[in-house]
């Protein structure tokens, strides 16, 4: 469900305006509304997360109703519509994932970092979550890093603390 | 050693670019075909080779080109489907990290082949590193010549992008995939029309797996009637398979099909058995959706005989004793493995990745993931067995797309081959929290591994 948790007015930056210029360029005449997946990713890397107003501004972008971006970013699991932490810590938690150790992982997670899924840390650096395959079953347990969706294979615990480790220092 | 096409020259440093990727042969299928060949005889190549779909539905490739519809004056397209999402496969992954070209590669032939000027790839979203991957491959290919106008001096065009996805399953099945490139939600449409005749913005339309694209390119090399050599039957080439779960190698591994799976399973040039010296329990031969099969079953045909890595092989014995080749998604479970555990886990998933447009599909897999978690959590009925297989069967073949199907041939599999192990969670609510059913009686023909003690 779409909730609405902030009305504050975003600006998107002129790179990334220009970005989605580039992007529409792929379509055919009059099939613009193709872009809108790629460009919702580009304003949630620059953002964060889609705030109604952003996915305002970007139906007026391409020219469609705001109804038409609403549905798209509340169907798609990789879109966010409510402010998420620095790192977002997704943690594969599909089949080949637990037969390897995936769920005693995300409880170690979940005492690591202190919140339960989906709650931001106070220091506002971290949330994480469990997400459904993602496509590395023979490397599990795997986390990815958004926006650039870097992957950490095999992991362990030892793993994941010097993972969030070396979050803290970036 | 086990011929490799698509896998031959990965341990090359570089092959990732295209100066590598040329030095090894990369791109003669492009000069082949678009300076010696026409549209028709590279359709005619890919169906020689008896090439079968590598995304799941093992649909002969080069039958599905031949249905393309042709009107004057309306653009036509190629679709790559690198939606990879399918729990237990993660070849296109593999594939598009460590040899980029040999997708662009076929990219060209294919697009050539179909007449498509403009074609897209659309990898799920997750995968942004291998969009990144792609998209440089892209411009390499259109620096050297390969993409753009006049490809070659031969005078045919192409436009080649890369589409990311959102994270969602349900756009590994074609006409979601379609929607979900027109910038919509991935409803999976109603067909017919099928996609070779409305596709994608309603123009015909052809879209194919990573791999199947990908294996066009030997098919061209070397020639259909070669490539057809290669394997067992109607089982033609070669076929990449993910190895997860607990195996003492899990990775990608390019079969010959026909390959024993007791071979596959451990023999050391392949997943040299069950991890930590532990028994095989079960195995899903074709990623989650297919039907799970006890370790006896996975070796051996109900007949005795082996049973071999291929799609008529594995399908030996319907959903009886069989189960199916899919995407090559094998995962392995070992003696500790928890069935029912493991069924819930897969339910979930498919109730979490349902579109919600058949009812059928919308409620049937939720219910089936609260049953499986009462069962699971020790609060199950024995009723809820057969209310499971009365579910499944109420989803199964009443949708639009087959990820109802998809849903519902884990749990009836699993009910059909484990119903002993449903049973000890009903009956055992408090004992099955902690412990698991273990083996039982699917045990495989192959003892454990003597573990030597002593000095």
């Amino acid at each position: 469900m779409l909730k609405v948790e902030e009305q504050q007015p975003v600006t998107f930056s002129s790179a990334l305006i220009e970005k989605c210029g580039e992007i529409v360029k792929r379509y055919p005449g009059g099939k613009h509304k193709s872009a809108l997946l790629p460009i919702l990713h580009e304003v949630q890397a620059e953002l964060g997360w889609l705030s109604p107003d952003a996915m305002d501004k970007v139906a007026s972008f391409l020219t469609i109703q705001p109804i038409e971006v609403y549905e798209v970013a509340s169907f798609y699991s990789m879109y966010f519509l409510k402010p998420q932490g620095k790192f977002v810590l997704e943690v594969c938690r599909t089949g080949p994932c637990c037969l390897v150790g995936a769920e005693k992982l995300m409880d170690h997670l979940e005492q690591r970092l202190g919140v339960k899924e989906g709650v931001v840390t106070p220091d506002g650096l971290f949330s994480w979550r469990g997400v459904e395959c993602l496509a590395a079953c023979g490397y599990g347990p795997v986390l990815q890093i958004g926006p650039e969706y870097t992957f950490y294979e095999n992991l362990n615990e030892q793993k994941v603390d010097q993972l969030i480790q070396d979050l803290r220092d970036k | 050693m086990a011929r490799k096409l698509l896998l031959e020259h990965i341990n090359v440093p570089g092959i990732n670019t295209l100066d590598v990727y040329r030095q090894k042969g990369g791109y003669r299928a492009v000069e082949k075909a678009l300076k010696t060949l026409s549209p028709e005889e590279v359709v005619e190549e890919v169906k020689k080779s008896g090439l079968r779909g590598r995304g799941g539905a093992g649909f002969p490739t080069g039958m599905k080109w031949s249905f393309l519809a042709k009107p004057e004056g309306v653009a036509r397209y190629l679709v790559c489907n690198a939606d990879e999402s399918e729990p237990g496969t993660f070849k296109d992954r593999y594939l598009m990290t460590y040899i980029p070209h040999a997708l662009i590669e076929g990219m060209i032939v294919s697009s050539f082949a179909l007449g498509a000027n403009t074609s897209y790839i659309y990898v799920r979203g997750e995968m942004m590193p291998q969009i990144r991957i792609l998209e440089k491959a892209i411009a390499e290919a259109k620096a050297a010549g390969f993409l753009g106008q006049n490809i070659l001096g031969t005078g045919y065009n192409l436009e080649l992008y890369v589409q990311p996805g959102g994270g969602a399953y349900i756009c590994g099945e074609e006409t979601a995939l379609l929607e979900s490139l027109e910038g919509k939600r991935g409803n999976p449409r109603i067909k017919p029309p099928f996609p070779a005749i409305a596709g994608l913005y309603g123009c015909p339309t052809v879209v194919n797996n990573v791999e199947s694209i990908a294996a066009v390119v030997p098919i061209i090399n070397d020639g259909g009637d070669e490539y057809a050599k290669i394997g067992i039957g109607r089982s033609t080439g070669t076929k990449l398979i993910s190895a997860s779960g607990n195996l003492v190698r899990p990775g990608v591994y390019e079969i010959e099909l026909g390959l024993p799976v007791e071979e596959f399973i451990y023999s050391d040039e392949w997943c040299g058995g069950i991890a930590n010296g532990k028994r095989l329990k079960a195995t899903v031969a074709g990623g989650s959706s297919v039907p799970v099969l006890p370790a006896n079953l996975t070796l051996k045909l109900a007949n005795g005989e082996p049973r071999l890595m291929s799609y008529e092989s594995l399908s030996e014995g319907g959903f009886a004793t069989g189960t199916m080749m899919g995407s090559g998604g094998f995962i392995a479970f070992d003696e500790d493995q928890c069935i029912v555990r493991n069924t819930w886990n897969f339910s979930r998933f498919y109730h979490h990745e349902s579109c919600g447009q058949c009812s059928p599909c919308r409620e049937g897999t939720g219910w089936m993931e609260k049953v499986l978690h009462r069962l699971e959590y020790g609060h199950g009925k024995m009723s809820d067995i057969d209310l499971l297989v009365d579910v499944s069967k109420k989803i199964e073949g009443n949708t639009i797309c087959p990820l109802g199907d998809a849903a519902a041939w884990p749990v009836a599999s699993a009910i059909r081959h484990f119903r002993d192990e449903f049973e000890w969670h009903v009956k055992e609510p408090v004992k099955s929290l902690d412990t698991n059913y273990g083996l039982a009686n699917y045990a495989e023909p192959i003892a454990k591994a003597e573990v030597t003690t002593g000095n």
